[in-house]
């Protein structure tokens, strides 16, 4: 119990005192899950929309498929890209590995079926609700989803929101894939896993009450910049 | 010869200044959690503009980074496992750097007694005749491998109802130790840069079976073109330098010198 207090002393004391690693590493974090969360986003939301309007042969299990990785284990993400992106592995003369180039492709792979599943589910609704109306105006199929992926943007927010989440609390895959080294591919995550192994639980828990806090104000951040609040019907 | 190393040396840290550039480093976790290389780095970023990143991971891991190519060069400490490494054609050679010891941790009330042991396998048999819980690292890691050693050396095959094998690092595999209130064996830097002892407390050190070598091993150029080949070569000019002697000799924990610098002059 002492530890926790220490550990919420030593987070205000980072965060007041603007510590200059914990900035580093914040900002670290901040620039590869978000820069993972678009990417993810743009694959991931097209997708969910082609699986609302569309029907296909393989549809049912495409479905089945992206719900069930949806609890992908990131470790094994994370191995599968390190042999990938080794230096002795397929594409391992790009150099990427323990870049965080290498750490994005990995959050990517955890992500895309989390919003893809979570993005199918909110369009799914909308699309029995705008089907016949779409229909009837002889809309082509990319119109269709352009016209549900904008309607649905709030609904999509939440699914982009699940996938920060899942991302930005993510230590397995980007441990293997970043390395974890100090002033490169360090960030809040694996610096919790550092300190933890060090038996420096107070400092471990600064930076986790950090990230915790951090996760908050980027979903307020968006909420507030999206009003999602304030209007009307979402 | 000493003059020659260190005009090679000055050579080579010379050139080095004039490329700032990255080495990727495999070490062992127990060489981080030391806290030494907090020290050395800045000097050796001073000295020769290496700037040296660290991949801190267990030996046989670090073993398989350097194999793969995805670092320049490992510093770790298992014998055998480099020796294999060298051989294999992974590594161009093997040199030797510095050695620290393990010491055996365990509850203070010290309930198998292995205070009064006469060698480290003594001390091990004397747990197993206990029973008393034993937390192993499990992760094939070079204080794992050396582990193992001594148990054999014990003739003690340990057995799964108080040998616990955590699968972890050093200090993760520390902390189980403090919650089960479990014997364990640690190097001894990680175990005094160690926050969270709670009742545990060192029992037994000081035979030389317990010594530590740490080898410094550059990433063989000939199976990955792409390796820092030249990096590693000053960053090797600098580990075996007076400078970094005078570092790893005086680097201290509460009094405590935890490192021996004994770098042979140049290998070939």
């Amino acid at each position: 119990m002492s530890d926790l207090w220490e550990g919420i002393r030593q987070a205000l004391w980072l965060l007041v005192t603007l510590d200059a690693d914990l900035v580093e590493i914040t900002l670290r974090s901040l620039r590869v899950t978000l820069t993972a969360l678009v990417i993810a986003c743009a694959i991931a939301l097209p997708i969910g929309a082609l699986l609302s309007v569309r029907r296909f042969r393989a549809r049912r299990f495409t479905i089945a498929l992206l719900n069930a990785l949806m609890g992908l284990p990131p470790v094994v993400v994370g191995l599968i890209v390190y042999v990938l992106l080794s230096r002795s592995g397929p594409f391992g003369v790009f150099g990427l590995i323990f870049t965080p180039t290498a750490m994005i492709i990995a959050q990517v792979i955890i992500i895309v079926p989390l919003i893809a599943s979570i993005a199918h589910q909110a369009l799914r609704e909308l699309w029995s609700d705008y089907h016949d109306l779409l229909i009837s105006l002889n809309t082509t199929q990319r119109q269709r989803m352009a016209a549900l992926l904008w309607d649905g943007r709030r609904a999509l927010l939440t699914a982009a929101l699940a996938g920060f989440g899942r991302a930005i609390g993510e230590v397995g895959a980007i441990m293997i894939v970043g390395g974890n080294i100090d002033h490169h591919t360090r960030v809040l995550t694996t610096a919790i896993a550092l300190e933890t192994g060090k038996g420096d639980f107070a400092m471990a828990l600064g930076l986790g009450f950090v990230l915790i806090l951090m996760a908050i104000a980027v979903n307020l951040a968006i909420h507030i910049i999206g009003r999602t609040e304030q209007e009307g019907r979402w | 010869m000493k003059s020659l190393l260190t005009g090679l040396w000055v050579a080579l840290a010379t050139t080095g200044t004039a490329f700032a550039e990255d080495l990727k480093l495999a070490v062992t976790t127990s060489f981080q959690n030391s806290g030494l290389a907090e020290v050395l780095l800045p000097a050796i970023k001073e000295d020769t503009g290496l700037e040296v990143q660290l991949l801190v991971v267990g030996t046989g891991q670090a073993i398989r980074l350097g194999e793969a190519g995805d670092v320049d060069a490992v510093l770790v400490h298992s014998r055998a496992a480099e020796e294999a490494f060298v051989a294999a054609g992974h590594g161009t050679h093997r040199r030797e750097i510095m050695y620290n010891d393990f010491v055996l941790i365990g509850p203070a009330g010290d309930p198998a007694g292995i205070k009064a042991a006469a060698t480290a396998a003594d001390a091990l048999a004397r747990i197993s005749d206990a029973s008393a819980a034993f937390v192993s690292r499990g992760d094939d890691s070079g204080t794992h491998k050396a582990e193992k050693r001594l148990w054999a050396s014990a003739n003690v095959t340990p057995a799964a109802d108080w040998y616990r094998e955590a699968g972890a690092g050093m200090g993760a595999a520390l902390n189980i130790a403090a919650g089960m209130n479990a014997y364990i064996m640690s190097d001894r830097a990680s175990w005094l840069n160690f926050g969270n002892k709670a009742d545990l407390a060192l029992l037994f050190a000081g035979d030389p079976v317990l010594f530590n070598q740490y080898a410094f091993l550059p990433v063989n150029p000939k199976n990955h073109p792409h390796v820092n080949a030249k990096g590693a070569e000053v960053l090797e000019g600098w580990l075996t330098s007076d400078r970094a002697q005078g570092m790893i000799d005086g680097y201290q924990i509460n009094g405590e010198t935890l490192f021996t610098f004994n770098a042979t002059p140049a290998a070939q």
